[in-house]
């Protein structure tokens, strides 16, 4: 068993999301960060889905009430089992009675902003609807169908059982950097109401720095920048939307609709966030600045390709430390 | 900007300004999806096609998933087309399936709710009120004569989005959202009318309150009602 030690608000069980249940209003939820949570799981010889805990606010605290193997992806958090010092992106052995404290991100202008607790057999919460995701809105799924909270006790499907650790990753931010004009970048395919603006409002987009405020989370990040300008109002009917797409409101400020944003809207569509990207900006701080690069169809299938690739790569050098002779 | 984006941009995006072709038009949502839209106005019958085009869709094997929004349809992909070409070929499916698609006059349950109007659970009557200059009477029955067909779900778990709203009724979204407005409230949100399923922000004006569980994610389907059903609304009271 795994008990929750910490008040910090907002940590939930997430897997790789619910999908297939938009038809009756149900958001995909999931891990903001998919290749932190992938390659979490693989370590520990799980299903790439499994679920985790996905931490946003720190610190965050845990205690071990069995053995049980665990590892850490996504944001470097100068994590502490007891008081020794943990690698990011690393598989630790926790024993019974052992507290894990995770601390603030570190890593300057790189760092990230939630880190991906994942357990040997992943946490094991019921199955609804396809995921173990937690729905806020429907107050479903995850623990409870909420947030995590002091006292919670969540269970690792496969604590106590022997787990190859001791072995770690280089994570994606080094293996698949991205930037633009020295400032993080990520991919967009232009939506229906593009041509809708201004021309200077879609040079403006692409030529500017966008500031994530501190109005973002996982239902979406409002950003702030040179106000993009329809040509005319635009009415438009409610519709499907899906993770990454940059929502204009009256405002003119965009915002991006991530992991728990709601499956259908009414305000126009600037552009989608690849699907290959949207770990990067599930990894952007509030405060930060990023920068949106224009792709075609086949850059961003392609982006897609190399996400897979990583994971691939991935499971292949998992699969090597966990056939080689353990040692200590 | 490379000159194949600015190609893909021509061919892919859409102008919202001009009315829509006659053979609706198809944009993209990233990787994940694309979204047709039906041409003309808001109505039941481009509705019953949509509802017929997603039946179709759903058995595709490039769809994960077909989703009805109002006179739209969102294809989830199961795996994005691989190049532009394939995209270019799926789109052509859409459109010609479009084409061919006859109208599918789903007539499901006709479901009843009771409705206090205005007081605590409606706190925005008065805007409504101000906005149409109608009497809280003629709101009330005005927005309680029809019966609402159920077009399509979405927003959030069991949300139903409805059709048919008297456009005498009709009243713009608030400026600032409801931080929160409770699960069962009535609203009004420019010509659409709706009921919220859960608590959550919102952007209508609530005219009052109903009590009804729209969704259990433990049932089969998990949502209570589906495209097709209809909705009443009964006066149970109107408080001033």
């Amino acid at each position: 068993m795994i008990e929750v030690l910490s008040t910090a608000a907002l940590a939930t069980v997430q897997d790789a999301g619910r999908k297939g249940s938009l038809r009756w209003g149900v958001g995909t939820s999931g891990a903001m960060d998919n290749l932190a949570l992938a390659a979490g799981n693989l370590m520990l010889g799980n299903d790439a889905n499994a679920a985790a805990i996905e931490v946003p606010v720190f610190p965050f605290k845990v205690r071990f009430d069995e053995d049980c193997a665990f590892a850490l992806t996504g944001a470097d958090c100068a994590a502490r089992l007891d008081d020794t010092p943990l690698m990011p992106w690393w598989v630790h052995q926790a024993h019974a009675g052992q507290v894990l404290t995770l601390g603030l991100p570190q890593g300057g202008a790189q760092r990230g902003s939630r880190a991906m607790l994942c357990v040997a057999g992943g946490v094991d919460v019921p199955e609804v609807l396809g995921s173990r995701s937690t729905q806020l809105r429907g107050a479903f799924g995850g623990h409870e169908g909420r947030a995590l909270r002091r006292g919670d006790v969540l269970r690792a499907g496969r604590a106590g059982e022997p787990c190859r650790t001791h072995f770690g990753l280089v994570p994606p931010s080094l293996t698949l950097p991205l930037q633009a004009d020295g400032v993080p970048a990520v991919r967009v395919l232009p939506a229906a109401e593009y041509l809708g603006f201004e021309t200077s409002s879609r040079a403006a987009f692409w030529a500017g720095e966008w500031k994530i405020t501190a109005q973002s989370d996982r239902y979406g990040y409002r950003l702030e920048g040179e106000a993009l300008r329809p040509i005319a109002p635009m009415e438009i009917r409610s519709h499907g939307i899906v993770p990454g797409v940059i929502q204009v409101p009256h405002s003119g400020q965009p915002i991006i609709q991530m992991r728990d944003a709601q499956p259908s809207g009414g305000y126009p569509k600037f552009g989608t966030v690849i699907e290959a990207d949207l770990w990067r900006l599930g990894q952007a701080p509030i405060g930060s600045r990023i920068r949106f690069v224009e792709v075609s169809w086949a850059e961003a299938v392609a982006a897609l390709d190399e996400t897979e690739a990583w994971l691939h790569k991935v499971s292949r050098i998992v699969d090597l430390h966990r056939s080689a002779p353990q040692r200590k | 900007m490379n000159p194949q984006a600015t190609t893909a941009l021509k061919t892919r995006a859409s102008v919202k300004a001009p009315p829509a072709p006659p053979t609706g038009t198809i944009s993209l949502l990233g990787t994940t999806a694309l979204l047709f839209e039906a041409p003309g106005e808001l109505a039941l019958a481009s509705q019953q096609r949509i509802w017929a085009l997603s039946r179709e869709a759903q058995d595709w094997p490039e769809v994960r998933e077909a989703v009805p929004g109002m006179n739209n349809l969102m294809l989830t992909f199961a795996r994005p087309p691989r190049d532009a070409k394939a995209l270019a070929a799926l789109e052509a499916r859409v459109h010609a399936a479009w084409d061919a698609a006859i109208a599918l006059p789903l007539e499901g349950r006709v479901v009843e709710l009771p409705v206090v109007y205005g007081g605590e659970g409606g706190p925005h009557m008065a805007d409504v009120v101000s906005h149409t200059g109608l009497s809280v009477e003629e709101i009330v029955e005005l927005h309680s004569a029809p019966t609402y067909p159920v077009y399509a779900l979405g927003s959030h778990p069991g949300y139903c989005y409805l059709g048919g709203m008297d456009p005498r009724i009709a009243t713009p979204r608030r400026k600032v959202p409801v931080l929160s407005i409770p699960g069962g409230a009535v609203s009004i949100g420019g010509a659409q009318t709706g009921v919220s399923a859960s608590a959550g922000p919102s952007g209508w004006n609530t005219i009052g309150s109903t009590s009804m569980c729209f969704f259990d994610p433990a049932q089969d389907p998990p949502a209570m009602l589906q495209p097709g059903d209809m909705i009443r609304f009964r006066v149970e009271g109107i408080i001033r």
